[in-house]
């Protein structure tokens, strides 16, 4: 009964907080609106120079072949190598096209000839993509360089290769993250600094109740926030779950358990709210980087890689990706849900002994 | 001049007295360039592969051995039917699938959750498997021969951590001052006003100079990134870089009055710009032009550009004019508007 009204009066304390609705309301709105069109990993719009040193009309065709793909554009034709580089350096252009003097020639004798490509890998993704659109618009122009047969390709779960709907799960991570971890970081710390943590600690009341209190709230803003990202991603970009929803919603709830036990933890052992909010940044930017919401985990050296048996951003983001993109059902992701049910009961029981009702 | 002198050794005081935050301060390069420079890759590595085979010949034999032996490829098992490929790929034991049929046609199935990396790991098998016999194209990876992800990372973890330190530090600090009252006694004290304010930045300049070292050498050292350019224009460089990031800071500390406010300010307006707009992580060619006009006014990116340029590429300070040229008049202009904003009087 008790946990009734203390639940009641933090919702009080949430309501007449004159930013805090508006921020738990916008918040995941503007993320929603905004990030998927910030979060396009594809490459497009790479600048290509050509240095044309042959001038017949296969390498014309390469050249408008190469013009008419939507992944680049043209930046020109160079005289020379060194001028195609001088503007490479100059960052106003990516790619240089070297066409030898016979291409034509060789093309007309069944003779592979040998195109230069050189590309600015300083963003090692863009290089490498951007030179393999180009080297395969090359082999297309010379019928007799393809004598072996490339195997065909079968791609599953995102045949349009849609980036949004790759970053979606990883918003709605980056949401329940933002919103789950940081506010509780600052309730229990903002207690402390005004002082009204004294008038709970002579109260009969529990630590248990007391901390579920605090915990509760930020559940309900997490189903809250959910249900207007996933409304949100279906509104506006069309994309909804493969998988059965109430498994997103279970994934969810469990990541919220996590990040609220965690931010008041974080917030139990600081003393001021500057102190506890870097403690926290730190924590979720490693939390973030390492769990393969950007990256692919399985780049990672392995010890790196030992660390993500323990992150249960990772967990999440493997699971969610399952269900979302690749229509898993439970048994898919048995495996990451009771890693991610594990670690949650940790945490939130690591949340009420870290709160100690005497200074 | 002593006054001066002792104002800065208060503010020293302040910053080396909350030891969590300083831990953290010194704490993040360190492990955001240790994150970075080796658990970040996007390299293409460990791909779990399936082999779907019916019948074991000696040309099917051939290929999974080549891709075997490649650094790229790991194969997991070897199943009869692509269903049962599908299905190791839908609960994520495999990433890609190899299924040689009957009349030695060859078909890759790719997971393609990750479209970039769906697209690399279908180019690196086709070209694995046909091994580059017929290939007509010479492949040059300028500056970056080895396609480390550590090039890119670098000069775009000092644009960040840069304005983290100078911007919301300098506006914490002298917000939290405000919020305290003790602002109020310093504005009495004999000092003048503006020489207060320049007292507070002093040792987050010197606290960014020592960070931005640290970045340097451990990049240089430990990461193997190499210092193309001379070191002289990334100092300088880098110092306009920081004074931006400090009239940043003093901006936003004349606007805010508490400390969450600051916070929330620099945060939102400052740090995630830098993270999401600055190309960082996301490409700016890429996004929607709306997008492309508000990232043409985000100081950062052009220091991570002129950083790229001067470190990696190695390029002379001719070729970076304009970026240092954009970010000097960012640096004036905020400067300006800091001074003019800036109140001798409390309200």
């Amino acid at each position: 009964m008790t946990l009734k009204f203390l639940v009641q009066k933090e919702f009080l304390q949430i309501r007449r907080n004159s930013f805090l609705p508006r921020l738990i309301v916008m918040f995941p709105i503007v993320i929603m609106c905004v990030m998927p069109w910030v979060q396009q990993m594809d490459v497009k719009n790479v600048v290509v120079l050509v240095v044309d040193n042959d001038h017949s009309t296969s390498s014309q065709r390469l050249v408008r072949s190469i013009e008419a793909s939507r992944y680049f554009i043209s930046g020109g034709q160079k005289p020379t190598y060194q001028s195609a580089l001088a503007d490479i350096e100059r960052g106003k252009a990516d790619v240089v096209l070297v066409i030898p003097q016979d291409f034509g020639k060789n093309i007309a004798k069944g003779e592979a000839p040998q195109v230069l490509i050189a590309a600015n890998a300083v963003n090692g993704t863009k290089g490498s993509m951007g030179s393999a659109y180009l080297s395969q618009i090359v082999s297309r122009s010379v019928p007799y360089a393809t004598v072996l047969q490339q195997p065909s390709v079968l791609t599953l779960y995102n045949k349009h290769q849609n980036y949004k709907l790759y970053m979606i799960p990883a918003l709605l991570a980056i949401v329940m993250m933002l919103m789950t971890g940081f506010l509780p970081t600052l309730n229990i710390v903002g207690e402390k600094e005004t002082g009204t943590i004294e008038q709970i600690n002579v109260t009969p009341v529990s630590k248990w109740a007391f901390i579920l209190s605090k915990l509760i709230p930020y559940w309900l803003i997490a189903l809250f926030v959910i249900t207007v990202c996933l409304l949100l991603a279906w509104l506006i970009y069309g994309i909804t779950p493969a998988g059965p929803l109430w498994l997103v919603y279970l994934l969810a709830m469990l990541l919220a358990v996590f990040f609220s036990s965690f931010g008041l933890i974080v917030s139990n052992y600081s003393d001021t709210m500057q102190q506890a909010v870097f403690v926290m940044w730190f924590f979720v930017v490693c939390i973030m980087l390492l769990s393969g919401l950007f990256t692919p985990a399985r780049s990672m050296p392995d010890w790196a890689y030992l660390t993500t048996y323990v992150n249960p951003m990772h967990y999440f983001i493997d699971a969610i990706r399952t269900v979302f993109i690749r229509g898993g059902q439970f048994r898919e992701v048995a495996h990451q849900v009771c890693a991610l049910l594990a670690i949650g009961i940790l945490m939130a029981s690591w949340a009420v002994r870290s709160y100690k009702k005497n200074s | 001049m002593k006054q001066f002198i002792s104002f800065v050794i208060k503010e020293t005081r302040h910053i080396l007295r909350d030891r969590r935050t300083m831990l953290i301060l010194f704490g993040m390069p360190v492990v955001m360039m240790t994150i970075f420079g080796f658990a970040i890759t996007t390299d293409v590595k460990n791909v779990r592969t399936v082999v779907v085979t019916s019948q074991i010949d000696h040309l099917t034999q051939a290929a999974v051995e080549r891709l075997a032996q490649s650094e790229y490829f790991t194969i997991t098992k070897t199943v009869s039917t692509p269903q049962e490929a599908e299905r190791l790929i839908r609960s994520q034991k495999a990433d890609m699938a190899v299924v040689f049929a009957k009349n030695h046609s060859m078909q890759l199935i790719v997971d393609g959750a990750d479209p970039n990396m769906a697209q690399q790991w279908t180019s690196y098998a086709q070209q694995t498997i046909v091994n580059g016999k017929s290939s007509i194209v010479n492949l040059k990876m300028l500056y970056n021969p080895q396609m480390k992800s550590s090039y890119n990372f670098v000069p775009a973890i000092m644009g960040m951590l840069l304005m983290l330190i100078c911007a919301m530090m300098t506006s914490i600090s002298i917000v939290r001052e405000k919020e305290r009252g003790t602002m109020e006694v310093l504005l009495v004290s004999p000092v003048r006003p503006l020489l207060v304010i320049i007292a507070k930045a002093v040792p987050y300049l010197a606290l960014a100079f020592g960070i931005l070292i640290t970045i340097l050498l451990m990049a240089r050292f430990l990461l193997g990134v190499p210092l193309q350019g001379s070191v002289v224009w990334i100092l300088t460089v880098s110092t306009l870089y920081i004074i931006l990031a400090l009239s940043l800071g003093l901006l936003v500390s004349s606007v805010a009055q508490t400390q969450l406010v600051a916070l929330l300010l620099s945060a939102m307006v400052l740090l995630m710009p830098v993270i999401m707009l600055s190309g960082m992580i996301f490409p700016v060619e890429s996004m929607p032009t709306v997008l492309q006009w508000i990232a043409a006014v985000v100081p950062p990116r052009y220091y991570i550009d002129a950083m790229r340029k001067l470190m990696i590429m190695g390029v002379g300070i001719g070729e970076v004019m304009k970026e240092v040229a954009i970010l000097a008049s960012f640096a004036t202009f905020f400067l300006i508007v800091a001074l003019k904003k800036f109140n001798v009087r409390l309200e």
